[in-house]
């Protein structure tokens, strides 16, 4: 005969009010812990989407993401000719907004050389790019439509293919465009600031022909730290392996938001692990007196302590199973992308088994301490 | 009192003190009482005279500053006598009868008295059949699936009984046993529980202010500042 499982079938209804109230803060640890992979998969994600093994930007920079970078585009040429390079590719990176169906979309431009690295590995719908200008292709939380069309800068693009999940740390979707289209862009300015500009003389000697790095992928035979050691040789330039790139990230430009979340994540376990302790407390206060009867009656301590704990267990294993169902209906609706894995889950499943065990800690030792002489009386 | 049956419970010197100093209160002074196999006894007295302390002493649940205690031939509260080894000789010589019932609200009337059986360590089967024919003897065999808040205070008390006899117990203890009842079923109970301590040669010991039911009990035992002041032994 089971008690905890009789008594929580009495109450059922409060039981079940308890397990959704539980489930809610367990759905908010889930989508924290949702949110940081996200961000982390976020960063990554524009870093991997090129397959690239090497990364030449400016010298003295972190670039092209962490910092500024910018170089000639004569570089992809000369960075194609090193030996151990199987291919090289330009490619430009650069914010935007536009408007399109009257709201202000933010995307993240990158500009890339079609048929060389750089440009989207899958198309989740449509066609990649080839013509030469204005054609686009979009992340899907753009909203964008194939066949759509918006306006950057100046000139109007088509929109041509759809990709998944590319966007930059801040959240922003991706567009990519030809790389002569990028450059355009990133020298368009607004027709006023252009004419006050041209009246300076300014900018007349400077080169529009610049990209922000050049990414070069790497034949299997040859090692990408040679190759970089041999592109540092030409001093205005610097070379990143794709695993340093990806520890720049992690390290510098999500590192802050991903602590501030860490942080965040940490409260909000020691709330639940506080609320979880009440809740087993309170509902052992309720029942001292039929556990003072069950001690007189001559039931055995790890009876009591059974009653205790797998209720405890069953709620927590209850809150999180809901909590996981609400967060996996609900993920798809966050402005930012949530990224739960099942290893995710497990170990948030595994710290409320400890956190429920804890928690029964301060009720077993107030059932324990009841005289079973208070079953006697009124 | 028949000489010749055999006591179940003796309780010899006993005194129980709680505190010390100026705060010291001596609950039971030097009490001697015997009880025997098939006799019904009542513990009498005004409140704070030290009834529920004996019913508590003799229940296993708070161990005698001084004296000895024998039930169904065991000395108990001696060294070796662990905490444990207390709740087994509740579970195993001693039933339980309560005032207030003191059901447990979660299970059903046939699952309460179980649950006795259960803990003794029957299996589940048995457990339930002899439930079953318990309440079926108390009259209330028709009640078995109902939850104790469906129950009248009569029914309640009867399956309460039923409790308290599962686990053919040789000492039966009741506090104020039919204080929430009328008195015609008030009388109903105290004859059913004489009955009940005849057929399982059983004792039982009661703490009782109800003095309509005196009648029924064979001796009545006064208490008064902790001290045994007399017993009566019922006319015949």
């Amino acid at each position: 005969m089971n008690l905890a499982y009789r008594d929580v079938r009495h109450n059922l209804f409060r039981f079940l009010l308890t397990c959704l109230g539980l489930s809610l803060l367990m759905a908010v640890v889930l989508a924290m812990i949702g949110i940081y992979n996200g961000l982390v998969a976020d960063a990554l994600n524009i870093v991997k989407a090129p397959q690239a093994d090497l990364w030449v930007v400016e010298a003295g920079t972190q670039g092209p993401f962490a910092e500024a970078s910018k170089i000639p585009g004569s570089t992809r040429d000369a960075v194609a000719r090193l030996h151990g390079v199987a291919e090289a590719g330009s490619i430009t990176y650069q914010t935007v907004e536009a408007d399109h169906a009257g709201d202000t979309l933010r995307l993240y431009v990158i500009g890339f050389e079609p048929g060389r690295p750089g440009g989207p590995q899958t198309i989740a719908r449509g066609r990649g790019i080839t013509q030469t200008h204005f054609e686009l292709v979009a992340d899907r939380k753009t909203g964008l439509s194939i066949g759509d069309r918006i306006r950057l800068g100046r000139d109007s693009f088509a929109v041509v293919g759809l990709v998944e999940d590319v966007m930059n740390s801040a959240g922003d979707p991706a567009a990519f465009i030809a790389l002569s289209d990028a450059q355009t862009l990133q020298s368009q300015l607004a027709p006023p600031a252009q004419r006050v500009q041209t009246a300076r003389g300014a900018g007349l000697l400077e080169s529009t022909d610049t990209v922000a790095a050049v990414i070069a992928r790497i034949e299997p035979t040859a090692d990408p730290q040679d190759v970089a050691q041999t592109v540092r040789q030409w001093k205005h330039l610097g070379a990143l392996t794709q695993a340093q790139q990806e520890q720049i990230l992690i390290g510098s430009v999500v590192d802050r938001a991903k602590r501030q979340i860490g942080l965040f994540l940490g409260i909000l376990l020691t709330v639940s692990a506080v609320v979880i302790a009440l809740i087993i407390y309170t509902m052992t206060m309720e029942k001292l007196k039929q556990i003072a009867t069950l001690k007189l009656i001559g039931a055995p301590d790890r009876t009591i302590i059974g009653l205790i704990v797998q209720q405890s267990l069953a709620l927590g294993m209850i809150g999180w199973s809901f909590g996981l169902i609400l967060i996996l209906l609900i993920k798809d609706y966050f402005p930012r992308r949530v990224v739960l894995e099942p290893v995710n889950a497990a170990a948030l499943a595994g710290i409320i088994v400890v956190v429920c065990i804890a928690a029964s800690g301060l009720g077993v030792r107030a059932a324990l301490k009841v005289d079973p002489a208070t079953a006697i009386g009124g | 009192m028949d000489p010749l049956r055999e006591p179940l419970v003796e309780i010899a010197g006993v005194s129980k003190h709680f505190g010390a100093g100026a705060t010291r209160v001596d609950a039971l002074r030097n009490i001697d009482l015997t009880v025997r196999q098939g006799e019904v006894v009542a513990l009498l007295g005004p409140s704070g005279s030290g009834k529920t302390t004996l019913l508590n002493v003799i229940g296993c649940i708070i161990a005698p500053t001084e004296g000895r205690v024998t039930l169904d031939g065991e000395l108990v509260f001696n060294d070796h006598w662990l905490r444990g080894d207390l709740r087994r000789l509740r579970l195993d010589k001693i039933g339980f009868i309560f005032q207030f019932h003191n059901l447990l609200p979660f299970l059903n009337a046939r699952d309460n008295v179980a649950l006795v059986l259960t803990l003794a360590g029957e299996p589940a089967a048995v457990a339930q059949a002899r439930a079953a024919e318990l309440l079926d003897y108390l009259e209330v065999g028709h009640r078995a699936a109902a939850m104790p808040a469906l129950l009248s205070g009569g029914e309640a008390q009867r399956v309460a009984i039923a409790r308290a006899l599962a686990n053919r117990p040789r000492i039966i203890l009741a506090d104020e046993p039919t204080a929430a009842l009328d008195s015609k079923r008030a009388g109903i109970v105290m004859d059913l529980m004489r009955k009940l301590a005849a057929e399982h040669d059983a004792c039982i010991v009661a703490v009782t202010h109800d003095e309509k039911i005196y009648d029924r009990f064979d001796r009545l035992f006064h208490l008064r500042d902790g001290i045994l002041e007399s017993q009566k032994e019922k006319e015949t």
